[in-house]
């Protein structure tokens, strides 16, 4: 089962200036195959706690393990090996690489896993079809939308078959039509690829599709929610 | 795919890309403008002075130029004026006979070079004949002489009187001759001016008695590359433990080292040089970094090594350095061509200066493949340590403070 768990989850920034505590003991487990928002007002810890997972960033205190890795416990490099295999991130801001295609963008990642070029190139176009990208495949991300740009960083995020996939405000720049969209593609990948979902968002039309939504208040989980489907 | 980032990056941002190879282009046209006619005037000026007098390389016996005394003259053998039929690079041989006598006339004295020279073979290299003011060239063994100006001026002389030599010859003779004025010559520099008296070689012969002996072969070369293969034949050719063979740096050490001081006045500018180009380069990189920053928390934070990050950035500046360095050399090949065959020529009181001192004053540029190469290359190497900038900043990167910028 590849669950992620954090146990009093501490995060100090400015710890010698004037401390500010984003994280202040988190204890969270999420399971495998969950759709899960994380929400809570600006500054109560949400970008934090995926930067903790994702391994960005490491915790002061507290245990963070992902699909049973310890992430305090591996080196810088091992952790960017780890994100590399195991982790997809999509970004408030899309962050795609300016000079490559959408479907070098998507064929990126895999690339850096050394994968051969053919699975490589099936892949990309398998997932930019899925995203409804197949006339936009050979566009850089400047001659698109923000909404497909969107749907590009979740097709590269998914191209390494990660475990779970962690979105920092997926839809905050996208307009309705656009986060509709996404997020109909984002539950169907979470329901056939079986990847875990984690969203941080205050977009209500995201907390409205989440199966599980966790509430961060101060830096600390307030309430936790598992809703159906 | 690294590479093909790295070139992408490049054409990203076409104007930073054009600032930063117009700005190693230019330095790179600067620098090698600037050896270029540094190096080409110095060649000028060693190339004037040599073939003034002394020539590229001379042979005497061994020990001579330490002394310089008549004592240390060898005899003229045949072989020995058919050196350029063992080494093709020497275009003649110029036998000499030189020590220094008493010029008088009347109650005037002077100290003088007295130089017995081949009147023909003098003048294939030294331009001897041009420099007559007045009165005609020496002919092969008359009894006459040249007398520079400055000689004919202190002891009042003129064309047509005679000048009256008193030496010690060849193991101490007496050596005592009065010989008609044939020619005044006149020499740029106040030192030969004051000094020079040309006799035809058998008549100095005869004057210090040293009938059929030389002091010293000059060479005549056509240019300093010649000297090192001619050296070698010498070497093979000559006994080296009866005579010595030298070139125009050790025959001219003051030359060398004025040349030597110039050099490293120059190597000042250049550094001064290197660092304005160095820091226009830095700055390219230093706002690229900055600019960059985010995305380089994003490339990491999708899986990419911070080694293979600071590779495609090292990448990106290196092929910019290449790209301004072979605009630059481009850009140097007419321009220092240009100058190569239209020299810088000074006019007015320098001009007069340098006249005087018997140099053209012009300063032709050098065209050598490797001045080109070697200022292209320096500012490429310039290029290539900067980019290890951006490397250092990702190394020490983090991920999600550059992720919030």
């Amino acid at each position: 089962m590849k669950v992620i768990t954090t146990k009093g989850v501490v995060k100090v920034y400015n710890p010698d200036k004037i401390p500010v505590k984003a994280l202040n003991g988190v204890d969270l487990e999420i399971k495998e195959g969950e759709f899960t928002a994380i929400v809570g007002p600006s500054g109560s810890g949400k970008t934090t706690l995926l930067n903790v997972i994702g391994g960005l960033d490491r915790p002061d205190e507290g245990d963070v393990e992902v699909g049973g890795h310890d992430i305090d416990a591996m080196s810088d490099n091992d952790l960017i090996d780890f994100r590399k295999e195991h982790i997809g991130f999509v970004f408030q801001a899309y962050n795609l690489i300016p000079v490559l295609t959408a479907r070098e963008n998507v064929e990126f990642v895999m690339l850096l896993q050394n994968r051969p070029k053919k699975e490589r190139r099936e892949r990309a176009e398998e997932l930019l079809r899925a995203v409804g990208l197949e006339d936009k495949m050979d566009k850089r991300p400047s001659e698109l939308s923000g909404g497909q740009q969107q749907r590009v960083a979740v097709a590269r995020a998914l191209a390494p078959k990660p475990d779970f996939i962690l979105a920092d405000e997926p839809t905050a720049n996208l307009d309705s039509k656009s986060s509709a969209n996404l997020l109909d593609i984002m539950a169907e990948l979470n329901r056939e690829e079986k990847i875990t979902f984690v969203f941080s968002t205050h977009d209500q039309r995201v907390i409205d599709r989440a199966r599980r939504i966790v509430t961060l208040v101060d830096g600390k989980v307030s309430s936790d929610e598992v809703r159906g489907e | 795919m690294l590479f093909r980032l790295a070139w992408r990056n490049i054409w990203r941002n076409k104007r930073r890309t054009a600032i930063t190879a117009a700005s190693i282009l230019f330095a790179v046209l600067f620098a090698t403008f600037m050896e270029a006619i540094q190096k080409g005037a110095w060649d000028h000026m060693i190339n004037s002075v040599v073939n003034y007098y002394y020539g590229y390389v001379q042979v005497h016996e061994k020990g001579y130029w330490d002394e310089q005394a008549i004592d240390k003259a060898f005899p003229l053998v045949d072989s020995l004026m058919k050196l350029d039929e063992k080494a093709p690079e020497i275009r003649e041989v110029l036998p000499r006979i030189e020590s220094f006598a008493l010029a008088s006339t009347g109650d005037h004295t002077s100290g003088v070079m007295v130089v017995g020279i081949d009147p023909e073979r003098e003048n294939s290299m030294t331009s001897l004949r041009d420099r007559i003011s007045k009165g005609k060239y020496l002919e092969d063994d008359e009894e006459a002489a040249l007398v520079a100006e400055g000689v004919a001026e202190n002891l009042g002389l003129s064309l047509g009187d005679t000048i009256v030599l008193i030496s010690q010859g060849y193991h101490g003779v007496n050596a005592a001759g009065k010989y008609p004025i044939k020619g005044l010559v006149n020499f740029g520099s106040p030192d030969l001016n004051k000094q020079m008296v040309y006799l035809p070689l058998p008549v100095a012969q005869y004057f210090y008695g040293a009938t059929g002996l030389v002091t010293s072969l000059a060479l005549k070369l056509d240019e300093q590359d010649d000297i090192k293969p001619v050296l070698k034949a010498l070497y093979t050719e000559l006994d080296t433990s009866a005579y010595e063979v030298m070139d125009w740096k050790e025959m001219l050490p003051d030359l060398v080292e004025a040349k030597t001081v110039d050099s490293a006045g120059n190597v000042i500018v250049y550094i001064i040089l290197y660092l304005i180009i160095a820091f226009g380069i830095f700055g390219t990189i230093l706002m690229m970094s900055k600019e960059r920053e985010y995305e380089f928390g994003v490339l990491i934070s999708i899986g990419l090594h911070r080694w293979q990050l600071g590779l495609t950035v090292w990448m990106e500046v290196i092929m910019l350095g290449l790209l301004g360095a072979l605009m630059g050399i481009l850009a140097s090949i007419p321009l220092v061509w240009y100058f190569h065959v239209n020299p810088l020529r000074f006019s007015g009181d320098y001009a007069a200066a340098m006249e005087k001192f018997g140099f053209e004053p012009i300063f032709p540029a050098i065209f050598e493949a490797h001045i080109f190469l070697t200022q292209a290359l320096l500012v490429f190497i310039i290029t290539a340590l900067l980019a290890l900038y951006p490397i250092f900043k990702i190394r020490k990167l983090e991920v999600v403070q550059a992720m919030r910028a």
